[in-house]
C-alpha cells in the first residue's frame, strides 16, 4: 500500500491552493533549473530508468517515446504535445490534475519540452472542462509571471511557451495523431502511419503527444530519482497511477495507488467495497471502456498493472475501473458502450464507420432478446473484422468490450434470447 | 531504390513508393477504392490490405505503407482476403443493392471488386442508410446513398482542381459528402468527378439511364474545343455520340477533361447542316451536291484568283484546310487566313506560336508570367497542371491582365502590354524572380495578341524570355497559348496570306468576290462584303452559315478522321466515331470532289496521299502523338517592335469557357451551364 | 435508441442570421488566440474561433449557437475554405449548429452514468421542462436536452453539464432542485450536488491526510 509520502498528486482532491504557491509549498518548481541543467540526456534516462509507462491507455515507455524526437533539429522546431482529452469512459484522472494540481503539468510540460529540443508545447483539454481548462490557463500565467516559463525559463537559458487549447467535443481526439489534425484546425481524423508523429507531427514537425499524467509525475520522478519510482509498482509495470473507481462501489473516487494492487485490494480500500459486498460483484471493466470486461473470479485477485491485465485478455488502459455488481445488466451496459463508440467514430475509414453502427443496433436487439443465436457468433466476427483493420485504435475499442461480453457472459445473452423468443411464439414461428 | 518480394516476385521500386506500387510493379492486382495515383493517399477504404512479414501481424493498407528494402509482401493469404472480405462487407451493408438502377451499373468498382471479395448474401439485418441527394450543379447527379466515403472528390475538387467545395460534414456514419450549403460546383473540371467516383454515387446528369457501357462503341480521339488536344474516348451507340471520357496521356492531359469538351456533345445533334443549300431568290434552299457544286463553280467563272478568298475555322482538321488551301492555290489565290481573332501570330518560325515548353514542362518551370490570359477558362486542363506544378513548388506566378481566380495563388502585375516593358526594363520586382529562376515560363495568351499592338506584345514577350534567361539550349520558356484547336496546324500549313494575299480584315468588306468558310464562325459576319459570295463549308449552322451563299455540310470531329496540332506543336489524331448526318461528309472529301468541278482536281484520292501530302507540306505532321522538347537555339525576336505595346488593357480571349465554338453553342447542357455559372456572375459585375 | 448527431443538413434556415460579425469582446479574444500559432498556422484557431462565434451568440441572443453566417466569417479570418469550417462545426458536437435554450443541458448517459442512475436524470428533465426529445428546446426557450458521451468526472456520476459548467452526484431530487434553481435564474454552486470534496469519496479523503495543509490559503 502507497503512503502519502510516496504519492505525487498531493493535491489530488482540491483541498489544498492549486496556485503557485501551494504548488511551491507542495514541491513543485523546485530546482528545476538544476533539473535542466542535468541536460537533455540525462533527463529522458532517469524517466527511461524510471520505468514510466504512457499513463493514457496504450502504456509505451515515456522515455522511449521522448527519445524518437530528433537529437538536432533539421531547422523545424519541434513541439509537445499534450493529451487533455481525457474523454475514456470512465476517466477521470486528468481532469484532477488540471484543476487541482496544474503546476505539475506545467513544470512537466517544461521539462519534458527541454528534454525534447521543443520550444513550444500544447495543451489539448477537451471542450468541456471548460472551467479546467481556465484554471489551467491561470497556472500558466502565474508560471509566465513568476519565470518559471517564457524566455529563459527558470533562469535555464531556455526559451519555452506553453499554450492551452480546447478542443469542442470529440473523443477521437484523444488518439494523438487526430489530435494534432485537430490542432491543426481539421476534423480530428486520425492520421496513417506512417509518418510517426516524431518524424512528422504537429504542422509537420517532429512532435510527441503525451498524456496529461505521464507528463506531470515528470517533475516529482526527476527529483526523487527514477529509483525511487522503479521501486514502487512491479517489473515492468514501476511508479504509482492515478485510479478512477465508478460504477456500482459505495464510495466512487480517484485515488493515487502503486501499480499492481490487487483489483479487490483497491476497490474495498479506497471505494467502500462493491455495493452489496464484494459477493455482489458480476464484472469489471478495468481500463477505461476500451478494455474487456473481466467478470467476478477474475477480480478476485487480479493485479491491476498493464502485464497482468493483458495476462487475462483484458488492459490497464487508462487504470479506470468500472465496477458492476449483480443487478447490471450487462448486455445493456456494453450497448451502451457500443453506442459510445458509434456515436465517436470519426467516420474516415470503412470498418469502423460501418461497423460501429452495425454492432450498436446488433447489440440494442440484444438487450431485448429480438435476435437469433447465431447472430452472436456473426457480432463476434464483425468485432473481429473492425480489429486490426481500422487506421487508428477506435476500432479495436469498439470491438474489444463486445468480445469481452461474449467471451465471458455468453449464456446471459443466450439466455435473454431464449426469453425473448419464448414470449413471442408468433415471432419465432414467421422466422 | 528499394527491393520489394512480392509473392515471390521480386521487384524494384524507388525509396518512397508505397506497397501498392510495388505490388502493381510486380504485376499484381490490389484492389481500392479510396487510392487514386494523382490524388493524395486517404487510406481510408482499407479494401488494399496485404500481409508484410516483420511487420505488425495484421493487415496493413498497401497504399500507405512505405516500402523498404528487403520487405516481402503478401497479397493472396488466408489473412489478406479476410481482411478484404470485411472491408466489402462493411462497404457494403450500408451501400443500396440498386444496381439495375444506377447508372454505374458495368462500370463499377464496387460491383467489380464484390464479385472477388463479396458474399452471396448479407449478414446485415438492419435498415439501410439513406442519405439525401444533393444538387451540386447542371453536371454531377448524385445518390449520396450509394456513397463510400472514399472522398476521392473531396481530393480531387481540392487538390486538382484547385475548388474547394466539397467537404465531409459531420462524422462517423452521419459523415456526408457534399458541399453542405448547396451550390453548384464551381470548376470548370467537375466532370471528371464522375469517372473517379468508385461507384454510382457522382454520375453524369446529362447521360443519366442513357445507355449500358456494354452497348457502346469506343473510339480513341483527340477532343478539338479547346488547344489543349486533350485525348478522348468517344462512347457511340448506332449513329449516336452518348458520352465522351478522357483517355490518359501523361503529356498532355493526364486523365481530366474540361467540362466543355466532355459535355457539349448533345450540340453535335443540334442546329446541323445535313444537307446542302443554295441561296436562290434571296433564300436558302435545300440542294443537291452537284447542284451545290455547280452553283459555286458558275459564280467562279471568270473570278480574278485575286478576288477569291478563304478563311479557316477554329475546329478544322488539318487535311481539310489543306485541302482549302491547294484548291485556293489552283484559283490562283493568295488570300488565306486563319486567325479569326485577328491576334497577330508570327509564323515566321514554330517557336514563335506554339508552347514551346510543353504542357508536361509546366511542372519543370519554377516561376511563370501569364500575359493576356485566362488559362483556367481558356485550358482547363493546361490550368489544373500549372496548379499541380504551383501545389508541389509554391512557385511565383505573375499575371498580366484580367484574370479572376486561377485556383492558385497569383501576383497581379497590372492589366496592359506596358507591363512588360517595365519587366524588360527590371523595374518591377518580379523582374528579379524571372531571372532567378532556372526555368522561368512566359505564357502568352490570345487576349494579348488581338489587340492593335499584338506584334509589338508578342516581340516584347519574346525579349522579356531572353532577358530573363527563358531561351537557352536546355529550355524555351517562350509559350503561346492558344484557343483554337485549329489554329497550330493552320499555321504549321501556312493557311495566312501569300504573296500580296488578304488577311481576314481585307478579305471583308468587298475585298473579295468569292469567300470561302471552313467552319469559320468566330468573326463578325455581317462585315462580310455585301455582294461576297459566300460558301460556308461547316456541320453547324452558326454565324457562317447564316450569311453563305451555298452551304456544304461538313462533319464535326466526331465524324472524321483528322489531325490537329495542339498548342503545343503536338500532332494528334482524331478518328471517325459515327458518320456524318445526312448528307454531310468529311471536308477533305468535300473539297476534293469540287476541285473536279472546279477543273482543278487535287492531287490525293485518299486519306494517306492526303496525308502524305501533309508531310510534304510541313514536316511536322510526320511526328504523330511525340512531341519532342524544344531548346531555342536562335533568339532572334519576331517581327514586332517591342517598344509599341500600348496602355490598352488586354481584353479576355474566353468570355464564357461554356460557348466558345458550333458545337458548345448548340448544346443545350452548355446553355444550362452559361445559366448557372457565368450568366450570375455578369449580372453581379453589372 | 436516440441518436443525437446533428446531421450536415443545415436545416435552421428560419433562423439563419443573414450576417455576423465579431464583436469587440471577440476580436480582442481573436487577437489573443492568433498569437499562439506560428505564422500561416492561423487555421489552427477554427476551434477557438467557432467557440467564440457561439459564446458572442449567447451574449447577444442568449441563445449559444454558430449561424452558418459565421462559419463564412470564421473561414475568412482565418482564411481558410468556407467548406472545411462547415466541415469543423458539423464534426465536432460541443458547435451546435441550431440555438438551444438559454440553459443547455447535456445529459451524459455514457455507461458510467448510467450504472449510477443517469436514467433518473433524464427522466426528470424531460419532466421538469417537458421535452420530449432529444436536442429539443422547451417552449419557453429556457432549456435544451441534449444526450452527452462520457464527460470526464466518472467518479461523481451520474453528471449534468449545464452550459458550461459540471453538476455531478445527481440524482432526481438534486436535478429537480437544480432545474428549478435554473429556471429561477440562479444557478448552485458547480460540482456535487452531494457536497463531495472533487474527486474525493464521499465522506471525505482517505488517503492525502497526513501531509500538512497547503501554505496557500
Amino acid at each position: 500500500m502507497l503512503t502519502d509520502k510516496d504519492r505525487i498528486f498531493t493535491n489530488l482532491y482540491g483541498v489544498h491552493d492549486w496556485g503557485l504557491q501551494g504548488a511551491r509549498a507542495r514541491g513543485d518548481w523546485d530546482g528545476t533549473k538544476e533539473i535542466l541543467a542535468r541536460g537533455r540526456d540525462a533527463i529522458v534516462d532517469e524517466i527511461k530508468a524510471s520505468g514510466l509507462r504512457g499513463r493514457g491507455g496504450a502504456g509505451f515507455p515515456t522515455g522511449l517515446k521522448w527519445s524518437f524526437m530528433p537529437k538536432q533539429s533539421d531547422g523545424r522546431p519541434h513541439y509537445l504535445v499534450v493529451n487533455a482529452d481525457e474523454s475514456e469512459p470512465g476517466t477521470c484522472k486528468d481532469r484532477d490534475i488540471l484543476r487541482n494540481d496544474p503546476h505539475k503539468l506545467v513544470e512537466g510540460c517544461l521539462i519534458a519540452s527541454f528534454a525534447m529540443g521543443a520550444n513550444a508545447a500544447y495543451i489539448y483539454v477537451r471542450g468541456e472542462f471548460y472551467n479546467e481548462a481556465q484554471r489551467l490557463q491561470a497556472a500558466i500565467d502565474q508560471a509566465y509571471e513568476a519565470g518559471l516559463i517564457g524566455k529563459n525559463a527558470c533562469g535555464s537559458g531556455w526559451d519555452f511557451d506553453c499554450y492551452v487549447h480546447r478542443g469542442a467535443g470529440a473523443y477521437i481526439c484523444g488518439e494523438e495523431t487526430a489530435l494534432i489534425e485537430s490542432l491543426e484546425g481539421k476534423k480530428g481524423m486520425p492520421r496513417l502511419k506512417p509518418p510517426f508523429p516524431a518524424a512528422s507531427g504537429l504542422y509537420g514537425c517532429p512532435s510527441t503527444v503525451n498524456n496529461v499524467e505521464s507528463i506531470a509525475v515528470a517533475p516529482t520522478i526527476m527529483r526523487r530519482g527514477a529509483a525511487w519510482f522503479s521501486a514502487l509498482g512491479r517489473q515492468g509495470n514501476t511508479g504509482t497511477k492515478l485510479f478512477c473507481i465508478s460504477g456500482h462501489v459505495n464510495k466512487p473516487c480517484n485515488v493515487e495507488e502503486e501499480l499492481g494492487i490487487p483489483l479487490r485490494e483497491l476497490i474495498e480500500t479506497y471505494a467502500g467495497g462493491v455495493r452489496g459486498g464484494w459477493d455482489n460483484l458480476l464484472a469489471v471493466i478495468p481500463g477505461g471502456s476500451s478494455v474487456p470486461m473481466i467478470p467476478k473470479s477474475i477480480c478476485d485477485d487480479v493485479l491491476m498493472d498493464f502485464d497482468s491485465l493483458r495476462a487475462v485478455r483484458s488492459g490497464l488502459g487508462t487504470a479506470a475501473v468500472i465496477v458492476m455488481d449483480k443487478s447490471t445488466d450487462l448486455i445493456k451496459a456494453i450497448a451502451r458502450l457500443a453506442q459510445f463508440y458509434k456515436h465517436e467514430s470519426c467516420g474516415q475509414c470503412t470498418p469502423c464507420r460501418e461497423g460501429t453502427g452495425w454492432m450498436m443496433r446488433v447489440m440494442n436487439r440484444m438487450v431485448e432478446g429480438r435476435a437469433e443465436l447465431a447472430e452472436i457468433d456473426t457480432l463476434e466476427q464483425v468485432t473481429r473484422q473492425i480489429e486490426g483493420h481500422t487506421i487508428c485504435a477506435l476500432g479495436d475499442a469498439a470491438a474489444w468490450p463486445i468480445q469481452g461480453l461474449i467471451r465471458h457472459f455468453r449464456p446471459v445473452i443466450e439466455e435473454r434470447i431464449a426469453a425473448y423468443k419464448a414470449g413471442k411464439p408468433m415471432q419465432m414461428a414467421a422466422e | 531504390m528499394a527491393k520489394v518480394t512480392v509473392d515471390g516476385i521480386e521487384v524494384e521500386v524507388p525509396n518512397g513508393s508505397s506497397v501498392l506500387q510495388a505490388c502493381e510493379a510486380a504485376g499484381i492486382e490490389i484492389p481500392r477504392f479510396c487510392y487514386h495515383e494523382r490524388l493524395s493517399v486517404a487510406g481510408n477504404c482499407r479494401m488494399c490490405m496485404v500481409e508484410i512479414e516483420k511487420a505488425p501481424p495484421k493487415p496493413h493498407a498497401s497504399c500507405a505503407f512505405p516500402v523498404n528494402d528487403g520487405m516481402v509482401v503478401h497479397t493472396d493469404t488466408p489473412m489478406v482476403r479476410a481482411a478484404r472480405r470485411a472491408a466489402m462487407e462493411f462497404l457494403l451493408i450500408n451501400h443500396p443493392l440498386d444496381c439495375p438502377i444506377c447508372d454505374q451499373g458495368g462500370e463499377c468498382d464496387l460491383q467489380d471488386q464484390a464479385v472477388a471479395y463479396g458474399k452471396d448474401g448479407s449478414r446485415y439485418a438492419e435498415n439501410k442508410r439513406a442519405v439525401k441527394d444533393k444538387n451540386i450543379g447542371p453536371l454531377v447527379q448524385t445518390v449520396m446513398t450509394r456513397c463510400i466515403h472514399c472522398t476521392r472528390c473531396i481530393r480531387f475538387i481540392t487538390e486538382v482542381a484547385g475548388v474547394p467545395d466539397l467537404g465531409a460534414t459531420a462524422r462517423g456514419e452521419n459523415m456526408e459528402v457534399g458541399t453542405y450549403v448547396q451550390k453548384a460546383l464551381g470548376s470548370e473540371l467537375s466532370g471528371n468527378l464522375i469517372d473517379l467516383c468508385p461507384v454510382g454515387a457522382l454520375t453524369s446528369k446529362p447521360y443519366a439511364f442513357t445507355a449500358r457501357p456494354w452497348e457502346l462503341r469506343k473510339t480513341d480521339s483527340v477532343d478539338v474545343l479547346d488547344a489543349v488536344g486533350c485525348n478522348i474516348r468517344v462512347d457511340t451507340r448506332g449513329p449516336e455520340v452518348l458520352r465522351i471520357l478522357p483517355r490518359l496521356n501523361e503529356d498532355v492531359n493526364e486523365e481530366w477533361l474540361g467540362d466543355k469538351s466532355r459535355f457539349s456533345i448533345d450540340g453535335l445533334k443540334r442546329r446541323r447542316v445535313d444537307t446542302p443549300w443554295v441561296k436562290r431568290d434571296g433564300t436558302l434552299q435545300k440542294a443537291t451536291w452537284p447542284a451545290a457544286f455547280a452553283a459555286i463553280a458558275a459564280k467562279l467563272k471568270g473570278v480574278a484568283g485575286a478576288r477569291i478568298g478563304a478563311i479557316a475555322g477554329d475546329l478544322c482538321d488539318a487535311e481539310s484546310m489543306l485541302a482549302l488551301k491547294d484548291l485556293m492555290a489552283s484559283l490562283g489565290s493568295q488570300n488565306l487566313d486563319c486567325r479569326q481573332d485577328g491576334a497577330k501570330l508570327d509564323a515566321a518560325r514554330r517557336d514563335f506560336y506554339v508552347f514551346n515548353s510543353s504542357i508536361a514542362g509546366i511542372e519543370e518551370a519554377d516561376a511563370i508570367l501569364i500575359v493576356g490570359s485566362d488559362p483556367r477558362h481558356e485550358a482547363p486542363v493546361l490550368n489544373a497542371r500549372i496548379r499541380k506544378r504551383f501545389v508541389a513548388g509554391n512557385i511565383p506566378v505573375g499575371v498580366i491582365g484580367p484574370t479572376g481566380d486561377l485556383t492558385y495563388k497569383t501576383q497581379h502585375l497590372g492589366d496592359t502590354p506596358s507591363v512588360l516593358a517595365a519587366l524588360i526594363a527590371g523595374s518591377l520586382p518580379f523582374a528579379e524572380v524571372l531571372k532567378a529562376a532556372k526555368k522561368p515560363m512566359i505564357i502568352l495568351g490570345q487576349g494579348a495578341l488581338v489587340g492593335i499592338d499584338g506584334a509589338a506584345v508578342l516581340a516584347a514577350c519574346w525579349q522579356l524570355a531572353a532577358t530573363v534567361g527563358a531561351l537557352s539550349a536546355e529550355w524555351h520558356g517562350f509559350n503561346v497559348l492558344h484557343t483554337a484547336a485549329a489554329r497550330v496546324g493552320a499555321l504549321d500549313l501556312g493557311f495566312l496570306p501569300g504573296p500580296g494575299g488578304k488577311d481576314l480584315a481585307g478579305m471583308l468588306g468587298g475585298g473579295v468576290d468569292v469567300l470561302w468558310l471552313l467552319g469559320a464562325d468566330e468573326f463578325d459576319t455581317s462585315k462580310i462584303g455585301a455582294n461576297t459570295f459566300v460558301v460556308y463549308q461547316g456541320h453547324h449552322g452558326d454565324a457562317g452559315a447564316a450569311r453563305a451563299d451555298v452551304i456544304l455540310p461538313g462533319a464535326a470531329y466526331t465524324e472524321k478522321n483528322g489531325t490537329y496540332v495542339n498548342t503545343e506543336g503536338r500532332v494528334q489524331r482524331g478518328q471517325l466515331a459515327v458518320y456524318p448526318p445526312g448528307e454531310a461528309r468529311e471536308d477533305w472529301k468535300i473539297l476534293r470532289a469540287f476541285s473536279e468541278v472546279a477543273g482543278h482536281p487535287l492531287p490525293y484520292d485518299d486519306l494517306a496521299a492526303l496525308r502524305a501530302r501533309l508531310e510534304q507540306v510541313n514536316p511536322v505532321f510526320a511526328r504523330v502523338g511525340f512531341l519532342p522538347r524544344f531548346a531555342c537555339t536562335d533568339q532572334t525576336a519576331p517581327v514586332g517592335n517591342p517598344t509599341l505595346a500600348s496602355t490598352t488593357p488586354f481584353p479576355l480571349a474566353v468570355a464564357n469557357y461554356y460557348k466558345t465554338d458550333q458545337i458548345s453553342r448548340a448544346s443545350p447542357t452548355m446553355t444550362i451551364c452559361t445559366e448557372t455559372y457565368v450568366t450570375p456572375k455578369l449580372a453581379a459585375a453589372e | 435508441m436516440a441518436d443525437n448527431h446533428i446531421t450536415a443538413e443545415h436545416g435552421a434556415a428560419a433562423v439563419e442570421p443573414t450576417s455576423f460579425e465579431f464583436d469587440a469582446q471577440s476580436n480582442a479574444a481573436i487577437e489573443r488566440i492568433l498569437k499562439k500559432f506560428p505564422a500561416g498556422k492561423q487555421a489552427s484557431a477554427v476551434l477557438p474561433l467557432l467557440d467564440l462565434v457561439q459564446r458572442q451568440m449567447k451574449r447577444q441572443t442568449g441563445s449559444a449557437w454558430v449561424p452558418r453566417v459565421a462559419m463564412d466569417e470564421t473561414a475568412r479570418r482565418l482564411d481558410m475554405a468556407p467548406i472545411r469550417v462547415y466541415e469543423v462545426a458539423t464534426f465536432y458536437l460541443m458547435f451546435n449548429t441550431k440555438p438551444v435554450g438559454t440553459y443547455h443541458l447535456q445529459v451524459c448517459t455514457t455507461t458510467p452514468c448510467w450504472l449510477r442512475g443517469s436514467d433518473q436524470v433524464v427522466k426528470t428533465c424531460r419532466d421538469v421542462t417537458g421535452i420530449k426529445g432529444w436536442g429539443e428546446t422547451s417552449a419557453d426557450g429556457a432549456f435544451t436536452i441534449t444526450e452527452v458521451e462520457c464527460l470526464g468526472a466518472c467518479v461523481n456520476a451520474p453528471v449534468l453539464q449545464v452550459n458550461d459548467d459540471f453538476y455531478e452526484d445527481m440524482d432526481a431530487d438534486s436535478t429537480k432542485a437544480l432545474l428549478e434553481a435554473l429556471k429561477r435564474g440562479e444557478p448552485p454552486p458547480v460540482g456535487s450536488m452531494t457536497g463531495r470534496q472533487g474527486s474525493a469519496p464521499d465522506g471525505g479523503p482517505q488517503t492525502l491526510t497526513t501531509l500538512a495543509p497547503s501554505t496557500g490559503d
